[in-house]
């Protein structure tokens, strides 16, 4: 079980904002001497204030306490240096921690250093592939155009973990692939347990996410505009160039926040196709709350994480400043 | 007026869509500075035609030359030609000057002379200082002005224009009507262009050609069109008209309603079946006796320049304009002058039908 527990003023808060609430609740009807429709959206106002809101709270709250719920800045400085909760307990016990051989642990960057590369990878790839996908499936010409559409969609229809798993019978060592090269007397491959297999689970998961922004972008393009703009002389190439890539510009950064966010927070696909060779921010934020049971460190490595988030997306906003293509998540 | 030289010429070009027709066996042919109209309901293929000329669609069969030389497989970037859109079609991410200036931009000609010939269709399309707003924000009539700038700034040939002012209201679309003559008149192009509306194609045109159902039922100018129409489609569809079934005893005499009337038309042969055509301003209302014809009014309205009025006489249902308004009721003598009854061939029966049905 867990060694943690609210602190009393979170229960406190989210008391107070059920108060709140039901006092909103009844003014607004007081006021509009009815019920009016706005009060159809206060169950969701609810609904962030205590699920969303206040555990924001709590993630700052935790971020910035020790176990001991003293205000501390440790769980940043054990971010930078996974080993100073041990030089710290060394240093304590009279001990130099350098003399000890224990030196600064660079895990905690690299593993985000490694997430930001993997994930930075996993969206070139989805676009690369997802573009000129979108692009055939935009095509009036193209008659498989709305085929294609359908097959995009189906896989994602399935379970996000047995997706995942399903590629593992493939990869494996006795797996589909390899049982198909040794039986044409090819020698068995490696496919498992590396960052390739991590990226190609990402790629697969998160390719639709990639696609259909895009997609949508392309297909609602008035399809007259290409033709404009043939009709003025810009050949196939230079239409794409000139009209059709930069009025699916919006699409592209919304795909892109689509991939790139959940790639950088993945988890469970480096557990399962990386073998822990792999391991990836996403988990480490999971095994630190959940196996180390430290809430504390947790706190500080996912709001890290969201400031990172939150940059990023500052970053693209200002690449599609009327979020057109649906990136205002 | 004197015989210009063809510049476009349609031979023999059909369009199929899975198998279905839409354009059979058009051919057509379009002289240097004319302004020609394709006239005809939704569906009759005057859109595709177009888009045929603009190398939008490839004919299923048949050629299409320019200037003699047969541009049938050429795509749309290597023609001589512009389009104005329906819809206009403009860059919704390029600014006004940006949108004038594209084709242009595309054949990379130099900064200073783009400048100067996007001001000077700005000028010529009386939007001068625009360059610099985005499309969005100009109205209906001004983006319809940007498009044929955007089309004219390439000095093309040719300039197709697709229903370009169906979106306007009517004040507007009479202003671009009277304006996009005369920029037709001063650049000395030809213009191609399509309508449904008939007044718009008699206003404007040089020669009108009139579709229907994918066929071409009669070109000629405004005045022939109107006054000799070689069909019932062409009659009804181009202004309002009576139209009657009739024999032509011989030539110049004609039989309908139970009276003889003399006419100009010869060479149906005698006791022939015809199609008489009197449009409703030709029908003379004369005190009853007078006229060879009795009928009763049945309803009146009045449209302003002059009353429309319904009489029936015997059978048949005519429909005049007069300045001169009779009473509901009223019994009328009804006259046409010779000149004024135009003989057709005859609508065969299941055509007539179908076209009874659709109304």
């Amino acid at each position: 079980m867990s060694s943690f527990s609210f602190p009393p003023w979170a229960v406190w808060l989210m008391a107070l904002g059920l108060l709140a609430f039901v006092g909103l609740v009844a003014y607004s009807v007081r006021r509009n001497r009815g019920i009016k429709r706005t009060l159809f959206s206060f169950p969701y106002g609810l609904w962030i204030v205590v699920f969303t809101i206040v555990p924001l709270l709590l993630i700052g709250y935790y971020a910035f306490t020790d176990r001991s719920g003293a205000f501390t800045l440790d769980n940043f400085k054990t971010f930078w240096d996974s080993n100073f909760e041990m030089q710290k307990q060394l240093t304590q016990l009279g001990f130099d921690p350098v003399e000890m051989g224990v030196a600064r642990g660079h895990v905690n960057v690299d593993t985000l250093v490694y997430s930001l590369w993997m994930a930075f990878l996993c969206t070139l790839i989805c676009l690369g592939l997802g573009y000129p996908a979108a692009l055939f499936m935009a095509d009036r010409d193209f008659r498989l155009g709305p085929t294609l559409v359908i097959l995009f969609i189906i896989p994602m229809w399935m379970n996000f973990l047995l997706r995942t798993i399903a590629w593992m019978s493939l990869l494996e060592d006795n797996g589909l692939i390899n049982t198909l090269l040794s039986a044409l007397g090819l020698p068995r491959m490696q496919l498992m347990y590396n960052s390739r297999a991590v990226l190609l689970g990402m790629v697969y998961n998160y390719l639709p996410f990639m696609v259909f922004p895009i997609y949508n972008a392309l297909n609602k393009q008035e399809y007259r505009l290409s033709e404009a703009a043939m009709d003025l002389g810009a050949n196939p190439r230079t239409t794409f160039l000139k009209v059709t890539l930069p009025l699916s510009l919006p699409g592209v950064v919304s795909g892109i926040t689509m991939v790139f966010m959940p790639s950088v927070t993945t988890f469970f696909i480096p557990r399962v196709l990386g073998g822990g060779n792999t391991e990836m921010f996403g988990d480490l934020i999971e095994r630190t709350f959940l196996m180390a049971d430290n809430w504390n460190v947790g706190s500080a490595l996912s709001l890290i994480m969201m400031v990172l988030i939150i940059m990023s997306l500052t970053l693209l906003r200002k690449v599609d400043p009327e979020g057109e293509g649906g990136s205002t998540i | 007026m004197q015989e210009r030289p063809r510049l476009i010429n349609l031979e023999n070009v059909s369009k199929e869509y899975d198998g279905v027709r839409v354009l059979s066996d058009i051919n057509l042919y379009i002289r240097k500075n004319e302004f020609v109209t394709l006239l005809g309901p939704s569906g009759c293929g005057k859109t595709t035609t177009l888009r045929i000329i603009g190398g939008f669609e490839r004919a299923t069969t048949g050629r299409v030359l320019f200037d003699g030389e047969d541009i049938t497989d050429l795509p749309p970037y290597k023609r001589k030609v512009n389009t104005v859109f329906q819809k206009y079609a403009l860059f919704p991410h390029l600014n006004v000057f940006e949108n004038i200036a594209f084709g242009l931009k595309v054949a990379r000609r130099p900064k200073e002379e783009i400048r100067q010939k996007v001001e000077k269709m700005l000028a010529l399309v009386n939007l001068r200082g625009y360059g610099k707003r985005s499309v969005d924000s100009l109205s209906g009539g001004q983006q319809q002005r940007i498009a044929i700038a955007r089309a004219l700034i390439n000095e093309p040939e040719v300039l197709l224009l697709d229903e370009p002012l169906g979106a306007l209201d009517l004040k507007l679309r009479q202003e671009m009507q009277l304006e996009l003559k005369r920029m037709q008149q001063m650049l000395g192009i030809t213009f191609i262009f399509v309508t449904h509306d008939q007044e718009e194609a008699l206003t404007m045109s040089d020669i009108i050609v009139v579709m229907k159902d994918g066929y071409i039922q009669q070109i000629g100018s405004p005045k022939a069109v109107y006054d000799e129409p070689r069909s019932a489609f062409v009659a009804n569809f181009i202004g309002q008209s009576n139209i009657i079934r009739g024999v032509m005893v011989h030539d110049e005499l004609v039989h309908f309603c139970g009276a003889d009337f003399p006419c100009v038309d010869k060479g149906f042969g005698s006791n022939a079946p015809v199609d008489v055509l009197i449009r409703p301003e030709d029908l003379q209302l004369v005190p009853e006796g007078e006229g060879r014809l009795t009928g009763v009014v049945r309803s009146v309205l009045f449209k302003g320049v002059h009353y429309e009025m319904i009489i029936d006489a015997g059978e048949m249902r005519f429909k005049a304009h007069s300045t001169q308004m009779q009473p509901e009721g009223a019994k009328v003598g009804l006259d046409v002058i010779p000149f004024n009854i135009h003989i057709m061939q005859p609508m065969p029966v299941q055509e007539a039908l179908l076209e009874e049905e659709s109304t």
